[in-house]
């Protein structure tokens, strides 16, 4: 008993607080979201919401195991587990089962295992690893590549099981290096091509390169007399008109045709409501007619009689809409920004760079995970398949997301003590 | 301070505390980003009700509850026409997304070209209200394509009620009940497309009573149409009021007994309870069996009807018009003793076929008084009773006798439909002076021109059901009830206004004493079909017809004192009246009255005898 006390002793209450919290949450909405009046039993564990409840006993146990892990084999085996994982990856390419299109899931009896999912704290270790030594700079191309195999690996491994939302998420890292002093430039140049990207596909393109050539002639005009940095400026334009074309080019030849589609729908372009748009919509009308306070707990009709598709996993936002409303979105919504800015916060206090780095990391994949996940089901963001953390329905999504918390947490139990 | 954050490029000692800097760039985009979301979110939640009403429309559907058509009875309470369950398809063009056609067609054994057309035939109605798919499926496969059913969204069932005849009689009175035209649902915007409404018959004539009000159920369905519960608690429910049972007028028994004495013969039979108005029967020969008409065999089975060249759907007891005969004589006989031209006692002689100017089918002694000449319809009586009747105001004032004989004929209910609750009769035709004066010239025309009217032939035209009310009229020694087929809806009974003739009540005891003769006497001419001990009145009519044999026409009612039942047969075709239509009103007077035939030879040879060919 002593031993388990002092396990959580220096643990963040407010962590784990607010984790608790969106995992029950999350479990209360997916009991609504597939609520049916003849299976009432909140454990039927021939439902989702039965499965939920031991995949939440289940991350229980992971977290006093983590909790009682010694701190420092995080960060002396983050290389073992990255190329564990790395190898489960491989493996599942191999002996995979398909669902849905994507070749992602491990099978062991009934048991199924999806390894992208450990894959994100398995790199954010290893990244934590390798930035946290002394004396490492990012500014070196060296780092720079060393950085990029890391975080390379297995986003391209992810794409090769068709899993293009899995994949996408290791550019959160961005933020990750940016904290630690990779340019800001790389940021903007990010949130630029976003923008030109979007232009790009719903205007001409020639009146983006326009519009560009004037931004970028303003800036030269609003410069500090004498010293009008022409060759940067025209660098910049060509980089951007060579992109704006490259953009039509991938959209029409790299693309495939449903990913074309989510973002046609996403930019007004497409709107067959029955097609390619049907999930978008319906999903934006589970929300929107929730109101203020929502249609009430287990009352809501999009969700409970399956207009949304995938509302216990990708579009489980929609239940929370829906039934709680404006209020309960905004709680949701809060508790999420209270969480991630708090993983910051805790991450700038760590003495060791490995816990920073590894802190900040688990605050992007959330965030992004959150951004892509509500942004999708708001009709803000492309329809993108990724679980929205501790709520969304799957044991490899709730277990990953709980052991990526809770090195940190346990990481950051232990920043007082002279490792 | 913004500047150095973004800066690359900044020398060692100070690097760290500038990259620490960094945590609020991340913390303001992670804010940013939810902020926004939050906008986005108050914009579809709070301020915008779009959605909201798109999530009802989502799930809302709204049933049309049909109630069962009220129940017809016969005057004994037995089931004429009752219901039975049957499932109609439905579809609503708009939810209809891809389907798999040919499953669905296996499971509706329908051919996919049919498939095709009647969902363009849907689409072309509405793409949002539901129209009928497939009217009446069986119930076996409407259990087993409700558990198909929720995999072709756009697709279900309505429950409806059919009707059903328990015996194939009556269906010219019963009519028939189909779907609504744009006819009908402009008319009335009670009716929405795929109703049932009563086509004809007192299906049509009682349609308000018998079809209730349809009720509406407002239910909310999942995403594969699936019935999931009702919305907002029902509260916007419509609930649906049954319709009212009828109790028609007609006796059952007695129906089967005329159809069955009518059947191989051409003609009508109708029958009505003096005292009440009450029709006890009505025949249309030849008909049809009411349930050809109902289900999914409507459509063929009417085409095929109506090209029968026998036409089954013509009704003849209301529709077909023909000279009364000498039936009339009796409308004639009364409107000389009202007009006081005649008495009781009058004579007139008769030299037989020789008579001029008409001549005489009987031979007789002569002369003949009021009562002798029905006995024996004497065509020169009446020649002469009418003659006296359009002169009495001078010879050449024509058109003042005979205006004033017809306002006496018309109050016995001739010249118009006569039945306040039968649709489609013809009025007949009792000609108006307009119609001889553009015949013969203004004037020009005199009692002689017009002679036939007053042996019923001629340019006078009524309906079996005329005819019958007639009789009525003379039971009743001088008033009608307007002969009706309904006595009771639901609650309420359906009673009519009593009319009184334009002929005084004592005048129609000699009119009775001569049709009683016509039984009862030994010249009279329906004397061989006399009811032991019944005494019964009557009158045989020959209609000479331009077309073929002689249409045989015989009107009774029985007994002579407060008499039960007034009658009027009709066989087209088959010579004299005493020959066909006297004895089949006779076996019908005999078994309403004493409930079975004794006569069993008679009834065997009218059932029997086949006037129209196989």
């Amino acid at each position: 008993m002593r031993e388990r006390k002092n396990v959580f002793q220096n643990a963040d209450k407010v962590m784990i607080v607010i984790y608790i919290l969106l995992v029950l949450m999350g479990w209360l909405n997916i009991y609504a979201a597939v609520y049916d009046d003849t299976h009432s039993s909140i454990f039927d564990l021939s439902t989702n919401y039965g499965k939920q409840a031991l995949w939440i006993g289940t991350s229980a146990l992971l977290i006093f195991l983590i909790m009682m892990t010694e701190a420092r084999f995080f960060s002396s085996f983050s290389y073992v587990i990255y190329v564990g994982i790395i190898l489960l990856l491989v493996l599942v390419l191999g002996v995979g089962r398909e669902v849905a299109g994507s070749k992602s899931w491990i099978e062991i009896g009934s048991f199924r295992l999806q390894p992208a999912e450990l894959a994100k704290f398995a790199t954010n270790l290893a990244l934590a690893a390798y930035l946290g030594r002394t004396h490492v700079n990012i500014q070196t191309l060296s780092t720079k590549v060393v950085v990029a195999i890391i975080l390379g690996i297995p986003p391209i491994l992810i794409l090769a099981q068709n899993d293009t939302g899995s994949a996408i998420v290791y550019a959160t890292f961005i933020l990750v290096l940016f904290r630690e002093g990779l340019s800001g430039g790389f940021l903007v140049a990010g949130f630029v091509a976003a923008v030109l990207f979007v232009m790009s596909l719903l205007v001409n393109q020639w009146i983006v390169i326009g519009s560009a050539a004037v931004i970028l002639a303003l800036i030269a005009w609003r410069w500090q007399r004498g010293r009008r940095p022409w060759v940067p400026l025209i660098g910049i334009f060509l980089i951007s008109a060579a992109f704006v074309f490259s953009v039509d080019y991938t959209f029409h030849k790299v693309l495939e045709p449903h990913q074309k589609e989510r973002i046609n729908v996403l930019l007004g372009k497409e709107t067959d409501l029955k097609g390619a748009g049907y999930n978008v919509h319906q999903s934006l009308i589970a929300i929107g007619s929730g109101g203020i306070v929502g249609k009430g707990y287990l009352n809501g009709t999009q969700t409970k009689y399956n207009y949304v598709p995938e509302q216990s996993t990708d579009f489980i936002f929609c239940t929370v809409g829906e039934e709680w409303g404006f209020v309960g979105s905004t709680v949701v919504l809060g508790l999420f920004l209270a969480l991630l800015i708090r993983i910051i916060l805790q991450a700038e206090r760590q003495r060791t760079a490995f816990a920073r780095i590894y802190g900040y990391g688990v605050a992007s994949i959330l965030f992004f995970h959150l951004a892509i996940n509500v942004g999708m089901a708001i009709g803000l963001l492309p329809v993108v398949g990724i679980p929205l953390p501790f709520f969304s329905y799957g044991g490899s999504s709730l277990w990953s997301f709980t052991i990526l918390l809770f090195i940190f947490i346990k990481l950051d139990s232990h920043r007082n003590e002279v490792v | 301070m913004f500047y150095p954050i973004f800066a690359g490029r900044n020398r060692d000692m100070t690097r760290r505390a500038f990259f620490a800097q960094r945590q609020y760039v991340i913390i303001a985009i992670m804010v940013v980003t939810v902020v926004i979301f939050l906008v986005k979110l108050f914009y579809i939640q709070v301020l915008s009700d779009n959605y909201r009403l798109l999530s009802e429309s989502n799930v809302r559907r709204s049933l049309v509850q049909y109630p069962p058509r009220g129940i017809i009875y016969d005057r004994h309470g037995d089931k004429l026409v009752t219901n039975e369950p049957a499932y109609d398809l439905m579809v609503i063009p708009r939810q209809v997304k891809n389907p798999d056609t040919l499953e669905l067609c296996r499971l509706l054994d329908l051919d996919p070209q049919l498939f095709k057309h009647r969902l363009t035939k849907a689409r072309k109605y509405s793409m949002y209200k539901a129209s009928i798919f497939l009217e009446q499926i069986s119930k076996e496969s409407y259990g087993y394509l409700q558990e198909k059913l929720y995999r072709f969204p756009g697709f279900f069932v309505q429950p409806r009620t059919l009707r059903k005849y328990p015996y194939p009689i009556a269906a010219s009175v019963l009519g028939y009940v189909g779907e609504v035209n744009q006819n009908d649902i402009d008319k009335d915007p009670y009716y929405i497309s795929g109703d049932y409404v009563g086509k004809s018959g007192i299906e049509k004539s009682y349609e308000k009573e018998l079809r209730g009000v349809k009720g509406m159920r407002i239910v909310m369905v999942d995403v594969f149409n699936r019935e999931k519960g009702r919305f907002e608690e029902g509260q916007y429910d419509v609930p649906q009021v049954q319709g009212e049972d009828l109790i028609s007028t007609l006796d059952l028994q007695l129906q089967l007994y005329a159809e069955k004495l009518m059947q191989g013969k051409r003609g009508s039979v109708v029958a009505i309870e003096p005292s009440t108005g009450e029709i006890l029967v009505m025949v249309t020969a030849p008909g049809y069996d009411p349930n050809l008409l109902i289900g999914r065999q409507r459509t063929k089975n009417f085409a095929m009807l109506s090209q029968d060249p026998q036409k089954p759907l013509f009704n003849r007891a209301l529709q077909a018009q023909y000279p009364p005969g000498s039936t009339f004589k009796l409308v004639v006989g009364l409107t000389g003793l009202e007009e006081g031209t005649i008495t009781v006692n009058s004579r007139f002689g008769c030299n037989g076929k020789a008579s001029s100017p008409i001549a005489c089918t009987h031979s007789h002694a002569t002369p003949l008084d009021l009562i002798g000449a029905i006995e024996q319809s004497c065509n020169p009586y009446f020649w002469n009773v009418f003659r006296t009747s359009v002169d009495r105001f001078g010879y050449t004032n024509t058109r003042k006798g005979y205006n004033e004989w017809r306002r006496i004929v018309l109050s016995f209910g001739f010249g118009s439909p006569i039945s306040p609750d039968l649709l489609n009769q013809a009025n007949g035709n009792i000609p108006k002076d307009a119609y001889y004066d553009k015949y013969f010239g203004r004037n020009g025309w005199r009692s002689l021109t017009i002679r036939s009217l007053s042996i019923g032939q001629g340019e006078i035209l009524v309906t079996p059901l005329q005819l019958a009310n007639l009789s009525a009229t003379i039971a009743n020694r001088g008033y009608y009830i307007p002969p009706h087929v309904v006595k009771r809806a639901g609650d309420h009974d359906i009673g009519f206004e009593k009319k009184k003739t334009a002929v005084a009540d004592e005048y129609f005891l000699p009119i009775i004493e001569g049709m009683n003769n016509v039984f009862e006497a030994s010249h009279g001419t329906a004397r061989y079909w006399k009811i032991d001990s019944i005494s019964s009145c009557g009158k045989t009519g020959t209609v000479q017809n331009p077309h073929g044999k002689d249409h045989s026409l015989f009107l009774a009612f029985a007994p002579k004192d407060n008499p039960k039942i007034a009658i009027c047969v009709v066989v087209e075709n088959a010579g004299f009246g005493a020959t066909w239509a006297g004895p089949i009103a006779s076996l019908l007077m005999e078994k309403y009255i004493k409930g079975r035939v004794k006569r069993l030879d008679v009834e065997e040879h009218m059932i029997n005898s086949n006037l129209i060919g196989p």
